[in-house]
């Protein structure tokens, strides 16, 4: 009988081979010429990001620090050195925001936006920078502000703002005020968190003046320091202009006033440190509990350097690189479960965990096909199924042209994949490696489609195409033109022609240009890209994925044989 | 000794609190013999309570209301069915009546018999005695007559140098010395002018003056079967306040034919009052040899572990076998000196402020780790409290070794493991003692401590930069501890936000970390790399790079590279508003200042804080009171200083917060007047 014969016992070869089977390799040339340009470029656009940041940390230049420093007020990037955890991190946001934008400069768009964790809960934390302006709000300002009340509510994150600002910034009136996504919104964002649970804290360390004083007055709680903090709608030189009346600020609209009077807010602090202390102990009685959407594990460090991601950034983003070094330098332990590794082989998929949580990766390894536009949309099914959050490594110069790809409909897989992206339930993070060109940028989550982050490395570009492809194109549309009318184009007057266009798309594809304009929520350096990764989804699973409606269910997209 | 004779003990009392209630019971759990503990209020969770198999309360925490009372131990003896009381040293240890009343009641007094304690216990009548019985004594003239010439004849018989001192005297008034005949007249004279003036009184006396006396005193023990034997010597030379607070065994530099006299002499003075049991023999030792008899300790005393270690005896074994009419375990020839013992006594004082005692919580204790070597005698654990109700000496360190120059580097590096946090210490001040140049040679004499002052009161040197960085790196490793405990307690172990600590985008977390150091503002800039986990410091303008920091919170140890430097099991210990760090020997104290005092605490308008510890000695103000500005609200005692407290403002009392005789804390708000 062949049962006889049969044994029960267990097939693998070894008992392990399931725990090792994973693990990338992740090893690189560092003695390649491709590595050491990598290198040689990566370092100086670090030298050049940390030289630009350094100086934006420095707020609105010396002058304006030793006022505010002489009115015993902290720093804001101080103010928040004291209100998060002692020891924890603080992922800051958008450190470029208005950078060479308006011929003045505003560092960091006057206003410090991150997440901090206070007293184990993470907090979206939003703080005006009064040494900038006077802490008046650009339309940069706003776009940030209201940033960053977008990643609190689609996180479900508290949000403390540190109130220290003169309110909109007049002579920009038309352009911070009236619109959608104007000072108003910030208002509105309030009620409908607090309205949610998420809770809204101001601390009021500065002028809190007309539509600033609904800051502290939308808040669900508020702590004002004395001496510093005023909130009023109209201000001593409004008010005197209206009525006559003679008034000080701190008569107006001081802590005493409004903690002993109006009750407009509900904490007096005697300093700055005093308010952080008080906020932070508001913090503590929020009795909140961070979702348990995901199973984690434990963590375990990638088993290859971080550093040598900066070897593997592109410089020149014509040259090809295998993604999965990349991949084995963010993941714990290096290990990735790859899907469908031998289909669409130019989109990598596949599953791994970032501190233990588990993520769904889409990375490009080179130009967008039909094939990896489909196997990109079943996958990102697969963890919208299963509520496992998605990892984008863009690096995509865009979806494959031409007759062949346009008949087999392309368009129609790049939709899937364009659809999938769009309508999954779990929070998605990006990260900019490369290019993020055309509708590759759609495809790989771009800004538009919602990535809860979005970061892009210091050699990463962006644009509907590239520098040089849109100076040919435009340059082939001119010549066309001419051509019907019958005129030549000299070699140098084409060259005439496409250097501005190359030259205009090369400056608005630099991360600088993106960042400063909150594409991005902050040029990041590539080794510290898994810890940025790991903060940011971590801040994310505070909304728990269950309770977003997951769509509809997976079905394979069959492909038609040409 | 016959068997018959022989009153077994199997149950001992002990009539003591402390580190000698403790050394007594571990020696009786050793000989199998069962402990009744008695204690005072105040020690009712102390160590000798818990280690005791029966414990009972005898009364208040007063001496006199408990420790004291001989009726109510005796009672408890009896109760307990205890047939022996052994009194440890100080409270009944040497009262004759209380010897009397145990062995009327039937228990055995462990301790000689309260003749020879009555005996010894007279100044005069023991001097008398031991002149008798051939033992020197301090020549001297106590006659009434005063004339010059009789004081003079005196004076020569006794021998230069001469001490002259008033009769009433006292705090060296009328005092003078002598050194040769010629000067004699003018001394005698200014000496009397001075004691009339200040006492009213005249009369003078004239002693022999030694010239750098030393402090030795010989263990004796007897039987009660006439056997006697010493123990050798023991040097107590160096006191501060009279009292003793290093001692050592041998005495250095003392030759073995003078031990041998010393040592008779000591054995003759036991046996002349009918001795029994532990003795000490105190002699006054002068520089050229000669020696005499000051007076004896009928009692264990506090010393006894620098002779146990030197003859490898146990006293206390002695004293039990001793008090059941056994006879002494060994004869003279078989006792022998082995290496050299030092003990040093652990106070709750400040040697800045003349020694005073002090009293506190020992809010941090640790000690070096006891072996046969090294005896930590103590009654106390962290926790406890040093009150003022008894002696304020902690514990005991006693080490031995080989030679003198072994034990004293041993007993050095052993108080560098002596940490106490909470209130003074005497432990720096015993680590430069034990360093000095002159006690390494060993020219120990009784003014040791007032000769060597400027360099034994030498202020604590300001802590070096390694120190300020690992001060610093310990706050922020705790920091970072304290962070991961609160992930732990909210499951949170996992998250990078756990994991990850100190990360910056695109720059690196800065801070400063502000310490006081006496009135000495301490700022260090901190910036933290989180690519490679190090930190570099900023201290003097110089910059110190700090790698592998790491942080044992199970014994509040920092280890880290400092530079070029490897610090290994550094202790840092945060109490309160203050960091302690025991380094290199040295225990520092920095202050942590508060961003801004809590709220409650002097912010209220016209509150009034204690300006240090205290007590409220007297209340002049009601609640609701009307009071003027620079009215006195209440008085405090604080440092033996009475302090008045005064309204800042005309005003009303609002509040008075603490109740007469209440102690105070420092920096609270004593009144509110608004």
């Amino acid at each position: 009988r062949r049962t006889n014969t049969i044994s029960l016992g267990r097939c693998f070869t070894t008992s392990n081979t399931d725990k090792t089977m994973n693990i990338l390799d992740g090893t690189v040339d560092r003695n390649s010429d491709q590595y050491k340009d990598n290198i040689k470029s990566m370092n100086n656009d670090l030298e050049v990001l940390n030289q630009r940041i350094e100086k934006i940390r420095l707020g609105g230049g010396a002058k304006a620090l030793e006022k505010h420093a002489a009115r015993g007020k902290l720093l804001p990037r101080q103010r928040i050195e004291s209100l998060i955890d002692p020891g924890s991190s603080f992922l800051e946001f958008s450190q470029l925001a208005g950078f060479n934008m308006y011929g003045e400069d505003v560092p960091a768009g006057g206003i410090i936006t991150g997440i901090g964790k206070i007293h184990g809960q993470e907090c979206v934390i939003v703080a005006n920078d009064s040494t900038v302006k006077g802490g008046s709000y650009f339309p940069i300002t706003i776009k940030k502000h209201l940033r960053a009340q977008e990643i609190a509510q689609e996180n479900n994150l508290p949000c403390i703002y540190m109130v220290d600002s003169a309110g909109a910034n007049l002579p920009r009136q038309s352009e911070v005020f009236p619109d959608k996504d104007h000072f108003g919104r910030i208002f509105f964002n309030q009620a409908n968190m607090s309205a949610k649970g998420i809770p809204q804290i101001a601390v009021v360390m500065g002028s809190c003046t007309a539509g600033g004083a609904y800051v502290p007055a939308m808040s669900d709680e508020s702590v004002i320091v004395k001496g510093n903090g005023t909130i009023f709608l109209g201000g001593p030189p409004l008010v005197k202009a209206a009525t006559g009346e003679v008034v000080s600020a701190e008569e107006l609209g001081g802590a005493d006033l409004h903690c002993r009077t109006s009750g407009v807010t509900d904490h007096y602090a005697r300093n700055d440190q005093e308010a952080l202390a008080i906020t932070r102990r508001i913090v503590a009685n929020f009795n909140r509990q961070k979702a348990n959407s995901v199973v984690i594990e434990k963590s375990v460090e990638p088993l290859f350097p971080a550093h040598e991601l900066r070897g593997i950034a592109p410089s020149d983003l014509k040259k090809s690189f295998d993604i999965r070094k990349v991949i084995a330098r963010i993941v714990d332990g290096s290990k990735f479960d790859e899907f469908k590794e031998l289909y669409g082989t130019t989109l990598v998929t596949g599953f791994a965990r970032v501190y233990g949580m588990p993520v769904g990766i889409v990375a490009n390894n080179g130009i967008l096909f039909s094939e990896s536009a489909l196997k990109g949309s079943h996958f990102i099914e697969l963890c919208n199924q299963r509520g496992i959050p998605l990892l984008f490594l863009q690096n995509i110069t865009g979806f494959m042209v031409g007759k062949a790809y346009e008949s087999k409909g392309i368009a129609k897989d790049g939709a899937k994949l364009v659809n999938a992206v769009a309508t999954t339930r779990v929070p998605k993070i990006t990260v900019v490696i490369g290019g993020s060109f055309g509708a590759g940028n759609y495809g790989m989550c771009g800004r538009a489609y919602s990535p809860r982050f979005m970061y892009m490395w210091p050699n990463a570009r962006i644009g509907v195409m590239g520098g040089e492809q849109a100076a040919n194109v435009l340059a082939q549309i001119q010549k066309d033109n001419m051509a019907r009318e019958g005129k030549q184009w000299t070699p140098e007057e084409e060259n005439t022609f496409k250097k501005p266009i190359s030259d205009k798309y090369e400056q608005e594809a630099s991360p600088y240009f993106a960042s400063a304009r909150l594409w991005d929520d902050g040029v990041i350096d590539p080794a510290d890209t898994r810890k940025v990764i790991g903060l940011s989804l971590s801040a994310a699973l505070n909304q728990p994925i269950e309770s977003l409606p997951k769509g509809y269910g997976v079905f394979r997209i069959v492909k038609k044989k040409i | 000794s016959t068997a018959s004779n022989i009153k077994p003990i199997t149950k001992v009392l002990i009539a003591n609190r402390g580190e000698i209630a403790c050394r007594v019971m571990q020696t009786a759990k050793k000989k199998g013999v069962k402990t009744v503990a008695v204690f005072s209020e105040a020690d009712k969770n102390s160590l000798h309570v818990t280690m005791a198999d029966e414990s009972y309360h005898i009364g208040p925490p007063a001496a006199k209301e408990s420790y004291l009372r001989g009726d109510k131990i005796i009672e408890v003896a009896k109760r307990s069915g205890a047939q022996a009381i052994h009194p440890g040293y100080g409270f009944l240890s040497e009262n004759a009546d209380f010897a009397d009343l145990c062995e009327k009641e039937g228990l055995i007094f462990i301790g000689p018999p309260s003749s020879a304690i009555k005996a010894m216990g007279s100044k005069s009548a023991s001097k008398d005695i031991m002149i008798a019985a051939g033992v020197p004594t301090i020549p001297g003239y106590h006659g009434e007559a005063q004339d010059m010439a009789t004081l003079k004849r005196e004076a020569a018989k006794i021998g230069y140098p001469v001490l002259i001192k008033a009769v009433m005297g006292g705090g060296g008034k009328g005092m003078r010395i002598v050194e040769r005949e010629e000067d004699l007249e003018q001394g005698v004279e200014s000496s009397q002018r001075e004691a009339a003036a200040s006492f009213g009184d005249s009369r003078v006396l004239v002693e022999k003056y030694l010239v750098h006396p030393r402090h030795v005193e010989i263990q004796v023990f007897a039987d009660k079967h006439g056997n006697c034997v010493h123990l050798f010597e023991r040097d107590c030379s160096v006191q501060r306040r009279h009292q003793k607070i290093i001692e050592e065994a041998p005495a250095p530099h003392l030759s073995p034919e003078l031990r041998q006299k010393m040592g008779s002499a000591a054995v003759a003075a036991a046996k002349a009052v009918g001795y029994v049991g532990a003795g000490t023999v105190e002699f006054i030792l002068s520089q050229d040899g000669s020696f005499y008899f000051m007076e004896m300790n009928t009692r264990l005393q506090v010393e006894h572990p620098i002779t146990e270690m030197i003859t490898k005896q146990d006293l206390v074994e002695w004293q039990l076998k001793v008090a059941e009419s056994q006879t002494l375990p060994l004869q003279q020839s078989d006792l022998a000196i082995h290496g050299h013992a030092f003990e040093a006594r652990i106070y709750a004082e400040n040697p800045d402020s003349d020694f005073l005692p002090g009293t506190g919580k020992l809010v941090h204790l640790s000690t070096p780790t006891p072996n046969s070597t090294l005896r930590v005698e103590t009654g106390v654990r962290q926790g406890d409290e040093v009150s003022v109700y008894y002696d304020p000496m902690i514990a005991k360190l006693v080490v031995w070794d080989q030679d003198r120059e072994k034990a004293l580097r041993y007993l050095r590096n052993a108080l560098d493991e002596y940490h106490i946090i909470g209130l003074n210490t005497n432990i720096g001040f015993l680590k430069r003692l034990s360093s000095h140049p002159s006690f390494e040679k060993g020219e120990v004499e009784t003014g040791f401590i007032p000769i060597h002052k400027e360099s034994l009161m030498r202020p604590q040197e300001p802590i070096n930069a390694d120190g300020v960085c690992l001060a610093s790196l310990s706050l922020l490793l705790r920091e970072n501890q304290e962070q991961s405990n609160i992930a732990a307690a909210q499951d949170q172990t996992n998250s990078p936000w756990s994991q990850i600590t100190n990360f910056r985008v695109n720059s690196n977390f800065s801070r400063t970390i502000k310490f006081v150091q006496k009135d000495q503002k301490i700022d260090v800039p901190v910036t933290f790399n989180h690519r490679d986990n190090t930190y570099t410091f900023v201290v003097d303008g110089k910059k110190i790079l700090v790698r592998d920091a790491k942080l044992n919170p199970a014994n509040d140890t920092i280890s880290a590279h400092v530079g070029d430097v490897f610090y290994n099991n550094v202790k840092t210990v945060p109490v309160k508003n203050y960091l302690h760090i025991f380094n290199q020997g040295n225990h520092y104290e920095l202050e942590i200042p508060a961003d801004f005092t809590p709220k409650g605490d002097g912010d209220a308008v016209g509150s009034l804080l204690s300006p240090m510890p205290g007590k409220i000695t007297k209340i002049l103000a009601k609640v609701g009171d009307v009071v003027k500005k620079g009215q006195p609200i209440l008085l405090m005692e604080a440092m033996k200083m009475e302090h008045t407290i005064r309204s800042p403002i005309d005003g009303k009392v609002e509040s008075l917060p603490y109740d007469l005789n209440e102690i105070v804390e420092e920096k609270k708000v004593l009144a509110v007047i608004v």
